[in-house]
């Protein structure tokens, strides 16, 4: 990234510079990708710590987290907790939400201003509010908090971020695509399935994606709603006060590189297919 | 369909391609019903809730816990005029909204630099901002306890130029706080700012200079008015979760830094007093949708969904 524009025979200081001022913007993003992706780091290296109980300090290098990812009690069962409740609130939440998207970009009908609205509002509510406002209605009707209230929850905010993104798909979609397919003869069943399925897949995977990062990262909602439940973030808050074991940290990790690969993978599948 | 009702769709399409189709009324009411119906009974429902039990009162004579329904409304006074509830309150907005100015000091050049000078790298590097997402945020967070610790990085650096005393230190205390809602919140400024200064056509920017605009004059009249939609969404999406945020006060603070997330969380899962802590729900939700309607008023943006 680095072109000096300068003349080559301009002094050094004013060579630096002229790179610098041609550059600020480069060099500012740089600074802010060393803010972003520092913690990230720190919690990767921490991963190898050999630190016992309490992994703060630095002490030394180890494979044995690693090896022994559930060597720490209850991290194991709290991710496959959280893995369980994701699934679950990925799926549900996912169907929910696309029917709704599609029949905010398909039809116009009476009171889609009311249902924006209703979809938006969860989206421009604090998380402490949601949470609160669920566990103020669990205990009003007796019901006890565990693993069903916290699934309950979650779908109830995934539905709406995966409205906006399968909108935001059908939204760029040609209708005249559909209109095509149906002028070739195909019945409208059909001309959904061969094409208009198709292009909103990768809208549809985004959104279940999202759903399920936004379900397994959650903990305030959670922490208000589980009871007795732990899920992963849960657990990691918990144990904050008298120290989280480094496996924590490797669960962290390992979810973090199979994210980054599904990510670039469906980019670099995206690109191969050329612009849909 | 029979062919009749094709054709008029075809040519009502010809006229407004981009109108949705007018078919059986009932459809997409059906289509949404289970997702609309979920929503009611597990928001609206609970905000109902909320606002029922932020009027109840205990029960004379009862246990720990146990409020009967009645419309009190002195909670919320009562509420409000303590001081250990509207100090923290207040405290949540400044530094919520001192980390979102942060963000967009940070974001926007960031999001500016991905989208005008990035070149190839430009998927890549948009990964990269949402690549923290990837890591529980809870850990994160640790994480900037480690580096923000006295033994840490930040600290050495700090002590090295004299900005900070060799005794005092950066965690616990507001600036920790305030640097993590910063840090976690930025990819939600960023990417919406992204999104619209992408859509900005380069030769709009290009012909500000032939018209002897300066390249400030250039940004401040073309690219800033072009990239508001995204600097409104962005602020809002970073103020909104970090005006109701706790974990960054509880794992980055002391107790004179608890926002009042802390408070909620504190007051219903500890004190189990339920009703000061739906008064506080209620009053933080009432405080923020007035503040989000005056900003967007303000600004002039009517399409955020």
């Amino acid at each position: 990234m680095s072109q000096a524009t300068a003349a080559p025979k301009a002094p050094l200081t004013h060579r630096l510079r002229t790179w610098v001022g041609d550059n600020a913007l480069r060099i500012y993003a740089v600074i802010a990708f060393v803010y972003l992706l520092l913690p990230v780091a720190y919690t990767f290296a921490f991963s190898f710590n050999d630190a016992g109980r309490t992994n703060i300090v630095w002490n030394s290098f180890t494979w044995d987290n690693w090896l022994n990812p559930c060597g720490a009690p209850e991290v194991c069962p709290s991710v496959v907790n959280s893995l369980v409740v994701g699934l679950i609130v990925t799926v549900v939440s996912t169907i929910l939400g696309t029917l709704i998207a599609f029949s905010l970009v398909r039809y116009r009908f009476r009171g889609r201003s009311t249902t924006n609205l209703l979809i938006f509002l969860p989206m421009a509510t604090p998380e402490v509010v949601l949470g609160s406002s669920l566990l103020a209605l669990f205990l009003n009707l007796f019901v006890p908090l565990g693993f069903t209230t916290v699934v309950l929850a979650h779908i109830m905010f995934c539905i709406s971020f995966v409205v906006v993104t399968v909108k935001a798909r059908l939204a760029s979609l040609d209708p005249r695509l559909e209109q095509a397919a149906m002028d070739l003869y195909a019945s409208e069943r059909e001309a959904f399935r061969r094409i208009t399925l198709p292009l909103v897949a990768p809208g549809i995977a985004a959104a279940g994606l999202l759903a399920f990062s936004l379900s397994f990262d959650d903990f305030i909602i959670t922490n208000f709603n589980s009871g007795q439940f732990t899920t992963f973030p849960k657990f990691v808050y918990v144990s904050a006060t008298r120290g989280i074991p480094p496996q924590a940290n490797v669960i962290a990790s390992a979810m973090f590189f199979i994210a980054l690969a599904i990510v670039l993978i469906s980019q670099f599948a995206g690109r191969r297919r050329k612009e849909v | 369909m029979s062919i009749a009702a094709a054709i008029g769709d075809t040519l009502q399409e010809e006229h407004q391609p981009n109108e949705p189709k007018r078919k059986g009324k009932w459809v997409p009411y059906l289509l949404m019903l289970p997702g609309m119906l979920w929503l009611a009974i597990f928001f609206v429902v609970p905000i109902v809730s909320l606002f029922l039990t932020s009027l109840q009162t205990p029960v004379p004579g009862g246990q720990v816990g146990e409020f009967q329904q009645t419309f009190n409304f002195a909670n919320y006074w009562d509420t409000l005029s303590d001081s250990t509830y509207y100090i923290p309150l207040f405290r949540s907005f400044v530094y919520s909204g001192i980390a979102t100015l942060l963000a967009l000091a940070i974001g926007y050049p960031l999001a500016y630099a991905i989208a005008f000078k990035s070149g190839k790298f430009r998927n890549l590097l948009l990964v990269l901002v949402i690549a923290p997402f990837f890591v529980s945020f809870i850990l994160r967070t640790i994480a900037w306890r480690q580096i923000l610790a006295d033994e840490g990085p930040v600290v050495a650096v700090l002590r090295s130029v004299g900005l900070v005393g060799e005794t005092a230190g950066v965690y616990p205390s507001a600036v920790a706080v305030i640097a993590g809602i910063t840090y976690n919140f930025l990819p939600f400024m960023t990417l919406p700012i992204y999104a619209s200064l992408e859509r900005v056509d380069p030769r709009l920017i290009e012909a500000s200079g032939d018209l002897y605009a300066k390249p400030f004059t250039g940004f401040r009249k073309v690219t800033w008015p072009l990239s508001m939609p995204g600097v409104v969404a962005g602020t809002l999406l970073t103020f909104i979760p970090a005006a109701g945020d706790y974990v960054n006060a509880a794992l980055l603070g002391r107790p004179s830094n608890t926002m009042i997330g802390n408070r909620i969380e504190y007051t219903f899962l500890s004190v189990n007093d339920y009703p000061t802590a739906a008064v506080l729900s209620f009053i933080l939700m009432a405080c923020i949708l007035t503040m989000v309607l005056v900003y967007i008023r303000r600004v002039g943006t009517e399409d955020l969904v």
